[in-house]
This record gives C-alpha cells, sequence and structure tokens, in this order.
C-alpha cells in the first residue's frame, strides 16, 4: 500500500483569499492547517491564465503550446499524455468529481464526453491513451461533473434538475440571450456576475463536489491507492453563494483592495503605462476574452461593487474550506490520514477589482498567475513542512504526482517535482516559470509570453490587434507587488530585461503539431 | 455578425467530394455529433448527439460551383448562414470550406467550431474509400488520390 493523493483545486482563486497566504477576509483555517503541516509556495505560477489551458496543464504536465490547447474553446485530445492514466496504470483508483473543463461547455451538437457522460449513466468512457492502448476517458474510472450553476449537461445540473427542480432557476445565468457572458448585475450595488442565489446550502454545487468526493471515496477498500481530484468551480464567477451564507461578510465592512486605487485617475495613469489593450478593455473598446462580459465596461466599476465582490468571493472561499474539512473528515474516518498526500492549489487567478478590473484576460500579473499551492506531503513520508519561495508552476504538479506514487516522471512532462524547500529548489536548479497567452476572438488576436524569474516578472507581447510586437511589461515584484509600475522602457534595466527575454525565447516550447482548432467560445 | 471559417485539403477530387457534400443526407455520416438527417425538398432536419432536433433551410445546393448553404432555423438564432465549398485544386485533390455566419455572434463558434473536426472526419472517411449510404456516388479507389493533408 502506497501513498494516496487527495488533488483539490478550486477555479480563478487569488493567492490572497487564504489566511495562510496573509488574507483577512475569507476565513479558512482548513488549508490553514495543511499549510503549516505541510509545504506552502509562495510563488506558484500558472502557464496560462484561463481555464482550459490551465487545466491542460495541469493534467498533462505540458505548457499550453505543447498540449495544444492554447486558448479557451479549444478541446484538449483525448489521447493526449495523462497523469490519471499512468496512476490507474500503475495501480491507482482514480477519480475526478467537480470541474474538468478539458473540453469545451458550449457543445451544440452534444460532441465531447465530458457533457454526455450524465446522460450515458456510466461512470467513465472508454478512449484512447496517449499511449496507443485504450482506457478509460484521460485515465480516470470514475467522472463526476460540476460547472458554475444549473445550465449545461454535467452530473450536477442533471441532479439538481431530478432532485430539485425548484432550484434550477436560482442560479445566476451565466449567459445572456445572445449567448455572451452576462453582464447584468445584481446584489446590493449591481455589480456585474453579482446574484442573490436563495439555494439551500447542501444544494450548491461545492457542497455536492465534496458529498460526491466521499461517496467515491467510500467506495473504495481501505487498502486501495487513489489518486482523487476534486475540483470546486467556485469561486470562479459568477459570485452568488447560497444567500443563507451571506451573513458572514458585511460588504459594506470589506476594505478596498490594495491593488484597487480608488482614485480614477491613479488607476487610469497605472493603465496607461501597460500595453494598450489594458487600457482599451477598461474603457470598453475592446473585448479580447469571451468570458470578460462584452457588454460590461471596467471603467463603470464603483468601490461599492468592488466590496461586494469580494465578500462574495470570500463566503465562496469559506465555504470550499469547510468542504475540504468534510472530506477529511471522511478521510480520517477510513484510517487514511497518514498516507495521504493532499494538494491545495487553483488554475488561475482573478483581478476582483485589481487596477479597476475584474475577471481574468490577456494581463500577466499577480491578480492572476500567482496561486494558492499547498502540499502537505502524507504524514508518513515525514517531510518537514516548509515555504518555498522560489517559483513554481502548476506544470510540477503531474510530475509531482508521479513521485508521490513512486514512479519516475515521464519523458513527455515539461515540469519537475515540486521543491520541498528552497534548498531544494536552488539544488535543482527550478526558478524560471513561464507562462502564454494566446487567443483569437472573431478577429482580435492577443499573444503574451511570460517569464517569472529571479524576482521579476517579465512579458513580451507578439503582433495582434493592438500590439506591434515591441510592448513589453517589466516589474520588480519586491520594490513594486502589485505591478503599478510597468518598467520594460526604462533604460537603467536594459540588461535585465535583455537577460529575461533572451531567456525566455531559449526556453519557449515546442508548439503542438497541428495547430488545433477553436471548436467553441468557452 | 459572427464568423467563422474552417477549411481543408483532401486527397481527392472535387467530384468526389462534392458527390457526398452536394448530398445533404450524408451529413450525419461525416459530421460528429449530428446522428440523423432527414430531407424534405428544401428542409433538412438533424438531430444532434444530445437529442436535440435542428431544422435547417437549404438555400443552395449548385453543382456547377459545388456550393451548398443553408440556414439553421431556431427562436435564439437572428441569422444563420452555413455555406460549404468544394475547391478543384486541379492535382487531383480538393480544397473545402465550410463558413459560418450567425447572429448572435458567439454561436458563431458554438456552431462553426464544430466544423473542423467535421471536415476532418469527411476528410478521413473519403480518403479511407468510406461509401457514403446518402451519396449517389461511387467513389474511386483513394489510393489513385493524390496525399494530401489539412490546409
Amino acid at each position: 500500500m502506497g501513498r494516496k493523493i487527495l488533488f483539490v483545486t478550486t477555479d480563478q482563486q487569488r493567492y490572497d483569499t487564504l489566511g495562510c497566504n496573509g488574507g483577512t477576509l475569507a476565513s479558512t483555517p482548513v488549508i490553514d492547517r495543511l499549510a503549516t503541516e505541510g509545504i506552502r509556495y509562495e510563488r506558484a505560477v500558472p502557464q496560462s491564465v484561463v481555464c482550459m489551458p490551465s487545466r491542460s496543464t495541469i493534467i498533462t504536465g505540458q505548457h499550453p503550446s505543447t498540449h495544444g490547447v492554447w486558448m479557451n474553446g479549444v478541446p484538449l485530445p483525448v489521447d493526449a499524455p495523462s497523469i490519471a492514466a499512468e496512476l490507474l496504470r500503475s495501480g491507482y483508483r482514480t477519480a475526478l468529481v467537480g470541474k474538468a473543463h478539458f473540453e469545451p461547455f458550449l457543445d451544440a451538437f452534444g460532441r465531447f464526453t465530458e457533457n454526455s457522460l450524465a446522460r450515458s449513466g456510466e461512470e467513465t468512457l472508454l478512449g484512447p491513451w496517449a499511449d496507443g492502448t485504450v482506457g478509460p476517458h484521460r485515465g480516470f474510472e470514475h467522472l463526476e461533473l460540476a460547472a458554475h450553476g444549473a445550465a449545461g449537461m454535467l452530473h450536477y445540473t442533471q441532479w439538481l434538475a431530478a432532485e430539485h427542480p425548484e432550484a434550477v432557476g436560482m442560479y445566476y445565468s451565466a449567459l445572456d440571450p445572445s449567448f455572451n457572458v452576462n453582464a447584468a448585475g445584481g446584489g446590493d450595488t449591481d455589480a456585474p456576475q453579482v446574484h442573490v442565489n436563495p439555494i439551500p446550502r447542501d444544494w450548491y454545487h461545492t457542497d455536492w463536489v465534496a458529498d460526491r468526493t466521499v461517496a467515491w471515496l467510500d467506495s473504495l477498500d481501505a487498502d486501495d491507492d487513489w489518486f482523487c481530484w476534486m475540483s470546486f468551480p467556485d469561486p470562479h464567477h459568477p459570485w452568488d453563494p447560497p444567500q443563507s451564507e451571506m451573513g458572514r461578510i458585511d460588504w459594506r465592512d470589506v476594505p478596498l483592495p490594495a491593488g484597487y486605487p480608488s482614485d480614477r485617475a491613479e488607476r487610469e495613469r497605472i493603465l496607461d503605462a501597460k500595453p494598450r489593450h489594458w487600457r482599451r478593455w477598461y474603457d470598453g473598446e475592446l473585448v479580447s476574452n469571451y468570458e470578460a462580459p462584452r457588454d460590461w465596461v471596467p471603467a463603470t466599476l464603483t468601490d461599492d461593487q468592488v466590496r461586494e465582490v469580494n465578500a462574495r468571493n470570500a463566503v465562496e472561499c469559506e465555504l470550499i474550506d469547510e468542504a475540504l474539512g468534510r472530506v477529511l473528515d471522511a478521510v480520517e474516518a477510513r484510517g487514511w490520514t497518514d498516507d495521504v498526500d493532499v494538494v491545495f492549489t487553483t488554475d488561475h487567478g482573478e483581478l476582483q477589482g485589481d487596477f479597476g478590473l475584474l475577471f481574468k484576460g490577456p494581463y500577466h500579473v499577480d491578480a492572476l498567475m500567482r496561486l494558492p499551492l499547498v502540499w502537505r506531503p502524507a504524514p508518513a513520508a515525514r517531510v518537514a513542512p516548509a515555504v518555498v519561495t522560489r517559483p513554481v508552476g502548476l506544470v510540477d504538479l503531474a510530475p509531482t504526482f508521479a513521485g508521490i506514487a513512486g514512479l519516475a516522471p515521464r519523458d513527455w512532462m515539461q515540469g519537475r517535482a515540486l521543491p520541498v524547500d528552497d534548498g531544494d529548489a536552488d539544488a535543482r536548479g527550478a526558478g524560471r516559470v513561464l507562462t502564454e497567452w494566446d487567443s483569437e476572438l472573431f478577429g482580435v488576436g492577443v499573444h503574451l509570453r511570460t517569464i517569472t524569474r529571479d524576482g521579476w516578472v517579465c512579458t513580451t507581447y507578439g503582433p495582434g490587434h493592438s500590439h506591434d510586437g515591441t510592448e513589453g511589461e517589466l516589474y520588480d515584484l519586491a520594490e513594486d507587488p502589485l505591478q503599478q509600475v510597468n518598467r520594460w522602457d526604462d533604460p537603467a534595466l536594459a540588461a535585465v530585461q535583455a537577460d529575461l527575454v533572451a531567456d525566455l525565447r531559449d526556453h519557449l516550447p515546442p508548439a503542438h503539431v497541428p495547430r488545433l482548432d477553436v471548436e467553441a467560445p468557452v | 455578425m459572427g464568423s467563422v471559417r474552417r477549411e481543408v485539403r483532401i486527397a481527392r477530387s472535387a467530384d468526389d467530394v462534392w458527390a457526398v457534400l452536394g448530398d445533404p443526407r450524408t451529413i450525419a455520416e461525416w459530421f460528429p455529433g449530428i446522428v440523423e438527417a432527414t430531407v424534405d425538398g428544401d428542409t433538412r432536419v438533424i438531430t444532434t448527439a444530445s437529442g436535440l432536433p435542428m431544422p435547417e433551410k437549404i438555400v443552395t445546393n449548385d453543382p456547377i460551383q459545388r456550393r451548398f448553404q443553408y440556414q439553421v432555423v431556431a427562436p435564439i438564432i437572428t441569422h444563420h448562414l452555413g455555406t460549404i465549398d468544394v475547391f478543384d485544386l486541379g492535382d487531383g485533390t480538393s480544397l473545402v470550406s465550410y463558413a459560418t455566419d450567425c447572429v448572435p455572434d458567439a454561436l458563431a463558434l458554438a456552431i462553426g467550431g464544430a466544423t473542423g473536426s467535421a471536415l476532418h472526419e469527411l476528410a478521413r472517411l473519403l480518403e479511407s474509400g468510406h461509401v457514403f449510404g446518402g451519396a449517389s456516388a461511387s467513389l474511386d479507389d483513394p489510393a489513385d488520390a493524390t496525399e494530401g493533408g489539412e490546409a
């Protein structure tokens, strides 16, 4: 019997939403305790700041250029490499409960397995694996899927419609009648994607994901080794947690985030020093990401809307923390705790008011790129608690899981197992993490390549709709933790910039051939 | 209006490809996610894998230009035009273009996004010598065709 793996992801969660990372709004004692007992990473960086590419990086251990999911709406090939398949092949039981999103949600023809699985009544479907064999879909014996509400064809929505049909209409409608991401406001401040949701907490998707995870764990034999990816859809917008829980935090008491300059002139001065697509989105002139509501103009964002969004987000984070606590209790009840590794992270961050913006897009700053990551190794492994300050990536998770299972990293993995402390990171030469953005939405193309290294974040731009390919961003993370001063054109940093850009270009990952099609908006 | 175009090069002659695409009944054989298609005059009703029936109006079926156009008819769609063109590349191969123009814009990608995989499936079937049940054409030995690939 080996080490078991509980892999917990959330969706679109900022680093600073956890108590262990200095957050003060949400109470997250369960994750904080895991951080105290394990390893807390202070600079975990995604390889993409949107869902499908980032999640594809997690499962494949590859950068977006290589696995081929270069923007949302591009499905990960069914036969892409999968750490779950590797674990299943080595004897692990495998499940994914919650949000997958390796395949598009908007599936007009019902082509994708994730969307057809619930209807099929099967725990999984067979599909091709990267090694030419056939096995459970992406290596998961059990898939039970959910997304952000009651729409779609996933297991949660089918369960809700069957068991609690009166609740289906309680959620925010993620799309508007023209199938764009909804800009409609709600709550007390009319903030976009905010909604008063009367759904009972027990029926909300966060608790459902925990319930179904516990049910799957309960189905296992005591001596099974297992890999369970528990994937919460929150705190991704819409911000519509059960209204019964909103008494936890009064949005009127929420301080404005440090990254949100409440003075409009100051906000706009900061944006104007960045490549022009920042300001153009703020002014409502350019939307380069489908998931940013097309009909919402960030310049209209108010202080109170920022407060209410942050309050609702914090409540969602608390519900996740409590749900995780229930699952850990179930693990303890099975007598497994000493042999279970728990890894907690998210796929990317959320602007959440920084720079006067919400949601996400081609903006490679901490709001979207500094992620919560906690690894509590199995206590039986006797790994000393630590804080790792060196940069690591989500691309490092697949080899980490392989290592926990006693497997050598596979040659298709582009990351390396997470360091257990800074000394380990330095000894293994860790320290460079890359992030990519590519999007092409109805004639608007945006292309970014970013390196995080030695306390700098450096982004280059390719030619596109708003850029000629000469633009860039350069931030000193120590002196400018909010990335408000773009030093790309600072002559004093020319050598630093040249070195970072050369290093970035020397380490760009190989491209997937052929380039994959965008098959849906998201 | 949202506008999406996908294309593929197929190692079959334009006449062979048109024999399939010009017969609107064949679509369920080469378009993943469409499980059934019935044709009555200028109306085609497709059924998706999720069980959704979707009526379409055929507006162009021109064997001379090798152009097929249709409109999805649904209350949520203000405007739709699907256009499939087959081009003879003069070397025994052909280029197929599949365009989707739609209002609301986002649906152009939701509908048109599927056409790329449909074209790849069409190419695979044609190049492997598949005989289409709905098509009247009997295809020649695919080994005679020039090797092609994605355009």
